[in-house]
């Protein structure tokens, strides 16, 4: 089913860009922080000092690398192809944000800056961010939709814990989108002393290149532990995308290898023929947002719409530059799941396997139950658990009409 | 001062340069539909009979990223009465066949990407709207805008921060229309106190460009404004005003009226 490659694709290299997708759409007062940013990464990127730091940090403190686990009791009690989970809801703060976290906190932190602000939607990157920045002796300030810490209130206190301010978002749906425009707001008023510790693949340039580089990590991990355990390439990827951060370190190192099937599972909600949808690709269309050109839902007249989906994380109108492209090219696929799919995949993994994925990774677990049995059996899957579903248990509970308090 | 462009042969004054001509501009900011048309239009009459030399019309966006509370507020009321840049396209058409104060628009790239960059700087120019200022379209994109823009004679207005430094030089080169000077760090929104040393980024501007530059952020007070009109050639005031259309909304024309005149006798001396 993959995508052929219609008509011609847009390849001017141009820096920041994905074929004609991201790009820098800021305002002016924040271009010189991106192009000191991008400066810094440029050169801390290759830096062995910076990189034997972080590298410290992942394997000692993040605990990488996480597990290529092979999921037995699920591939044999759904009889088809092999499935085995790349288990990020294993490393430390429970979900893969803290990867890009360690690396742009201690780029902020050469950069000379003391204090970091994130948005967040499910809590998991301001948590992850709150986790550096007190590691790294910094200030933290977390914005999060007003909407999300109702939903994940044990995230908000943990961020406070950890010694962050989390401020609640009431503008506009007061959720994910929300919050990072008022994570850049606060940016354009304080540049000097504070670095924006974006937690996706998109908003300007260099933030998408820089957080899937440091995402990357995922990949180049699953494919040597794949290719270990099994002497070959798997048949098909799948991860959850929102912004897309997790699902592009999934991808990354396997974009080259064109027989591995890369599918991003987006957030359908209610399902993507209802407005009560985060699907982007399969229901939005291209615009600019939140500094970059990409896919959005919006409605006739540009205006960003109101999304919807049972996750906070998934919650979102835009997606990464590189998944749009990656879209186009027919790279990749991008299929919805709905909230209803989402969470029969997180109770059903959660009494298979005794694993419970974060609602965000649950959506990609759902479509890989699909896949599985689709592919067959001597095929291979490997999903990524992007994150641990603790947070999500009273939501759940809710959602099948339990009541209980935390 | 560069007043005057040759085009086709001819040498005319823009309407923007026109705004700048009769020494400093008072330019006051409104939101389109904020809280309805009828009352944007005579919002629009009332401010340039009381000496507003250059009106910025906001057509509204979802998700203003550059805006404080109040333009925030601004365009959460126009959208929810239903306004759209069809609606907004139309009005200003209307408003055209009297109204002659040059007019830009200020909006997000968005609204203008999605209506088609083409189909809505062409309308632009239709209807007589003189510029454009989009706050989320730095000089690195403004190709996306540009050329058509050029095409049909609407200036695509170049916004300066505090935060520009080496990049002034860069951005008052191929300027069109105005220099719009951010006057501080943040978003829209009244501020107590400008600390930012405009009359050095005037300078720096002066070095490398002739068009007019305008001040804006955070201005309230005849006070500021007469400070600010010292170092630059216009004064733009956004906050101070939609708040007073906040508090009396169908009624605030009078009361807007008499701030313009206000603001623009103080930067008048």
């Amino acid at each position: 089913m993959r995508r052929q490659k219609k008509g011609k694709i847009d390849m001017i290299n141009k820096k920041g860009r994905f074929g004609r997708h991201g790009g820098q759409f800021i305002p002016e007062t924040l271009m010189n922080a991106v192009i000191e940013l991008e400066k810094a990464y440029d050169h801390y990127k290759d830096d062995p000092e910076f990189n034997k730091e972080l590298n410290d940090l992942l394997a000692n403190y993040a605990g990488r690398p996480s597990l290529l686990y092979y999921a037995d009791k699920l591939t044999k009690t759904l009889g088809g192809a092999k499935i085995y989970l790349k288990r990020e809801d294993l490393n430390h703060t429970g979900s893969h944000k803290i990867n890009n976290v360690l690396g742009q906190a201690l780029l902020a932190k050469k950069m000379g800056k003391t204090r970091l602000i994130a948005e967040t939607g499910a809590g998991q990157h301001g948590v992850a961010t709150a986790t550096a920045a007190a590691l790294l002796g910094m200030e933290c300030v977390v914005f999060m939709g007003e909407e999300d810490t109702k939903r994940q209130a044990l995230n908000v206190y943990r961020m406070r814990l950890l010694g962050a301010t989390v401020i609640p978002v009431t503008s506009g749906t007061a959720t994910l989108k929300d919050a990072v425009s008022e994570a850049m707001r606060e940016w354009t008023s304080r540049i000097d002393d504070t670095h924006y510790c974006l937690g996706s693949v998109m908003g300007p340039h260099p933030f998408p290149t820089i957080v899937r580089d440091f995402q990357a990590v995922i990949s180049k991990e699953a494919r040597e532990q794949i290719l270990e355990l099994e002497g070959r390439l798997p048949d098909a990827v799948v991860a959850c995308v929102g912004g897309g951060s997790n699902a592009i370190g999934s991808f990354y190192n396997f974009i080259n290898d064109e027989e591995v099937r890369l599918v991003g599972c987006e957030a359908a909600g209610r399902g993507i023929d209802t407005f009560e949808t985060a699907a982007t690709i399969n229901t939005g269309s291209l615009g600019i947002f939140h500094g970059m050109k990409s896919y959005f839902c919006q409605d006739d007249y540009g205006q960003i719409a109101p999304v919807y989906s049972i996750s906070a994380g998934l919650d979102y109108p835009g997606v990464g530059p590189e998944h749009a492209y990656l879209h186009d090219i027919g790279r990749a696929e991008y299929v919805p799941v709905t909230d209803d799919e989402a969470v029969e995949a997180f109770e059903f993994l959660s009494r298979t396997e005794g694993i419970i994925p974060a609602i965000e990774s649950a959506h990609a677990v759902a479509y890989a139950m699909k896949l599985a049995v689709e592919l067959g059996k001597d095929k291979i899957i490997i999903v990524t658990i992007s994150g641990r579903g603790d947070k999500d248990c009273a939501a759940i509970a809710r959602y099948r009409g339990e009541n209980i308090y935390e | 001062m560069q007043l005057s462009h040759v085009t086709e042969g001819r040498i005319y004054m823009s309407n923007i340069a026109k705004a700048f001509a009769g020494g400093k501009a008072f330019i006051p900011f409104i939101t389109c539909g904020d809280p309805d048309l009828e009352t944007t239009g005579k919002l629009v009459r009332e401010m340039a009979a009381n000496g507003a030399d250059l009106i910025e019309l906001g057509i509204p966006f979802s998700d203003p990223t550059a805006e404080g509370p109040v333009i925030q507020g601004a365009n959460i009321r126009a959208l929810s009465g239903g306004i759209t840049t069809d609606k907004i396209f139309e009005f200003v058409e209307e408003l055209r066949k009297d109204v002659t104060v040059p007019m830009v628009f200020m909006t997000y790239a968005n609204v203008v990407f999605s209506y088609n960059a083409e189909r809505f700087i062409s309308t632009c120019q239709r209807i007589g709207i003189d510029g454009l200022i989009l706050p989320d379209l730095p000089f690195e994109e403004k190709n996306e805008f540009l050329p058509v823009c050029r095409k049909y004679g609407v200036d695509l207005i170049s916004l300066i921060a505090p935060t520009s430094a080496d990049r002034i030089a860069m951005i008052a080169k191929e300027a069109d229309g105005f220099i719009y000077i951010v006057s501080s760090l943040g978003v829209t929104g009244v501020r107590s106190k400008i600390t930012t040393d405009i009359s050095k980024l005037v300078s720096v501007i002066r070095e490398n460009t002739d068009i007019p530059c305008a001040v804006g952020f955070g201005i309230s007070t005849p006070e500021q404004a007469k400070e600010m009109s010292q170092y630059a050639d216009g004064v733009i005031v956004g906050s101070a005003i939609v708040k007073q259309i906040a508090e009396y909304g169908k009624d605030s024309p009078a009361t807007v009226g008499s701030y313009v005149k206000k603001m623009k006798d103080a930067i008048r001396s």
